[in-house]
């Protein structure tokens, strides 16, 4: 198989003199003239853009054309209805609250999640008491999904809005959780000893080791926990929410307004890109030893 | 700045370290007696060293040689302070170690810098935990950097060094806060032969302006001889001293030294005492019947055949 590959990309690379030089002479010019084309950062960001205006295209043809290939499109609203309606949206200061809303949510509940998860983690990767004590708990805690807290949350808070927070809270906790602890795990023990020799105590060791050794598998939790977090919060919001974007998703269908759904939707992908790349820049910004991933 | 401010500052500087000739002054005397260690195991115990007696004087360059398993980084990191001995002692000064610490250097095998902090920032390491100043340790680290040519690389980090450099920033790491002691763990078993040769000068060029002691640990013959004033070879495990060798080579050492008749006549004896304890490390002699065995089949063509 390899081999039949390779003969193939050889082939064409080994041709007789003078059609070689001829070859070689020939695509030089046009190729330069095009070049920034071959530019990786350029050349995504055009296959991107390319491939999100063919999305666009085929629910575009989907929804005039009204298909019904099992799947139904009918009632679904077309891009340009959608566009009108996140012009409408866009004018009121509704649409722009729930936005803020769940923004508010996420960032109390993830904010609280790594405030507590991050050095729960990291305590127990160092203390072994705490670690047997905490990990059962955390073990039986872990499978139950976040939304399958929501009957829980509603009576254990006295507000809606905290119980809401609180369900982003366990979505992100997790996560950040066993990745921290991961993270520890796998320090290099030369190091900590390297250290030691140095002349680190136990809290400088704790801080100039374990720590930024674990980052990179803190930021992974982090990264993780964010998206489990919009899952568990857009899901709490559509049962029990009184305002948010997912509760204005659920609403809009209530409502029969299908193309505020959509809307809804790209609002909250928009949303969850945006928190993840924020994740990302703080991880290249806290980390700038590591190789940009 | 204020006068107090400048005037602690002054203080500070002035006691965070003495100047690198000052240090010959200062002891840096290895005792180890008696020396026994052995670990729990889930089956039990292991014996990995006993009885070991060795001393480094202040100011010597020592080697321990011995075939792999038989606890050299075992007793390197009790003395070190990783590790309690089970029987006698190990002192440094006429103390016994209790713990690790700055007075003693460490070189392990493995690479072992931060990788989250620059080349000067791994050096200022040890300088940052005796709380020299920012700036302090900073100048201080640059003229490291500088005596070890490692200059243009401070603000890399070590990803981007290649394996000697980063065994030689290691190296400066230990010194810059000024160890008597320097244990080196077969620091440059990960190198190869050309930067394996160099990285052996610059150390002894380092040692001999510093004279600090130094135990290193290594399982290549030509290395230890070419380092050291004395080697000690070890038997197999539980490993012990079986042999204490001086080498009355004269210093400094050229590269050239390794072709004198001085040199390889240590060679010889060396290479015949730890000949002897690798073949009981390994097991033992391959047996002669199996080797007539051996011999028969492929006599018989048997191997030629099936090939
Ligand atoms: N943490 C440990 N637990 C159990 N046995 C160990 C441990 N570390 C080393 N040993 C055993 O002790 C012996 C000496 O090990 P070591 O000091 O690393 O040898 P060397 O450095 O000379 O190769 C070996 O046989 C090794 O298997
Ligand atoms: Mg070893």
């Amino acid at each position: 198989m390899s081999n039949v590959m390779a003969s193939n990309v050889l082939a064409p690379a080994a041709p007789l003199p003078q059609a070689g030089a001829a070859r070689t002479a020939e695509p030089q010019a046009p190729s330069r003239s095009v070049r920034w084309l071959h530019d990786l950062p350029v050349r995504s960001a055009l296959v991107g853009a390319a491939s999100i205006a063919l999305f666009v295209l085929a629910w575009h043809v989907a929804t005039t054309w009204k298909l019904d290939l099992y799947v139904r499109f009918m009632n679904v609203p077309t891009p340009a209805d959608v566009l009108a309606s996140a012009e409408a949206a866009w004018g009121s200061p509704t649409f722009g609250s729930h936005l803020l809303m769940s923004c508010r949510r996420i960032a109390y509940g993830f904010a609280l999640a790594a405030l507590v998860a991050i050095p729960l983690g990291l305590l127990m990767g160092r203390f072994r008491l705490l670690r047997e004590m905490v990990f059962p708990v955390s073990e039986v805690l872990r499978p139950i999904p976040a939304i399958a807290w929501v009957p829980m949350s509603i009576m254990l808070w006295p507000t809606n809005e905290q119980s809401i927070v609180f369900i982003t809270f366990l979505g992100s906790f997790f996560p950040i959780l066993l990745n921290t602890l991961h993270g520890m795990a796998t320090v290099d023990p030369v190091l900590v000893r390297a250290a030691r020799c140095l002349g680190a105590r136990e809290a400088a060791v704790f801080r100039e080791v374990y720590l930024p050794a674990t980052l990179p598998q803190i930021f992974t939790g982090l990264t993780v926990g964010m998206g489990v977090a919009w899952v568990s919060l857009i899901a709490a919001e559509m049962i029990s929410g009184q305002f948010g974007i997912g509760y204005f998703t659920w609403e809009a269908y209530s409502l029969v307004q299908y193309p505020d759904i959509a809307l809804g939707m790209i609002a909250i992908g928009v949303l969850g890109l945006a928190s993840s790349w924020t994740i990302r820049l703080l991880g290249r910004l806290v980390m700038p030893w590591s190789p940009a991933r | 700045m204020s006068v107090t401010s400048l005037k602690a500052r002054v203080a500070r500087a002035g006691q965070a370290q003495p100047p690198l000739d000052a240090r010959s002054e200062r002891q840096g005397r290895i005792e180890i007696e008696d020396f026994g260690l052995r670990y729990k195991t889930p089956t039990g115990f292991t014996e990995a060293v006993t009885g070991v007696s060795l001393t480094v004087e202040p100011g010597e360059f020592v080697s321990i040689i011995g075939p792999s398993g038989c606890g050299k980084s075992t007793m390197l990191n009790a003395l070190a302070g990783f590790l309690k001995p089970t029987s006698g002692s190990v002192r440094v000064d006429g103390k016994p170690v209790d713990g690790p610490g700055a007075d003693r250097g460490m070189i392990f095998q493995q690479y072992s810098l931060f990788p989250w902090k620059t080349v000067r920032q791994n050096v200022e390491f040890g300088l940052k935990m005796k709380g020299v100043e920012a700036a302090e340790r900073q100048r201080q680290a640059r003229t490291l950097l500088g005596l070890a040519g490692l200059s243009q690389f401070e603000d890399h980090y070590p990803e981007a060094l290649s394996g000697g450099m980063k065994q030689r920033v290691g190296i400066v790491r230990a010194l810059a806060t000024g160890p008597r002691i320097l244990l080196l763990d077969e620091p440059f078993g990960a190198l190869d032969a050309q930067t394996r040769l160099i990285m052996q000068q610059i150390l002894t060029n380092m040692w001999q302006r510093l004279k600090i002691s130094v135990l290193f640990v290594t399982h290549d013959i030509d290395e230890a001889i070419f380092l050291s004033d004395r080697v000690y070879v070890m038997t197999a495990r539980p490993g012990s001293i079986k042999a204490e060798i001086a080498v009355p080579l004269a210093r400094p050492r050229e590269p050239a030294v390794i072709m004198s008749s001085e040199f390889l006549a240590l060679r010889r004896g060396l290479m015949s005492l730890i000949r002897e304890e690798s073949l009981k490390a390994m097991g033992g002699e391959i047996n002669a019947d199996a080797l007539k065995g051996l011999a028969t089949n492929f006599d018989n063509n048997d191997l030629a055949r099936s090939l």
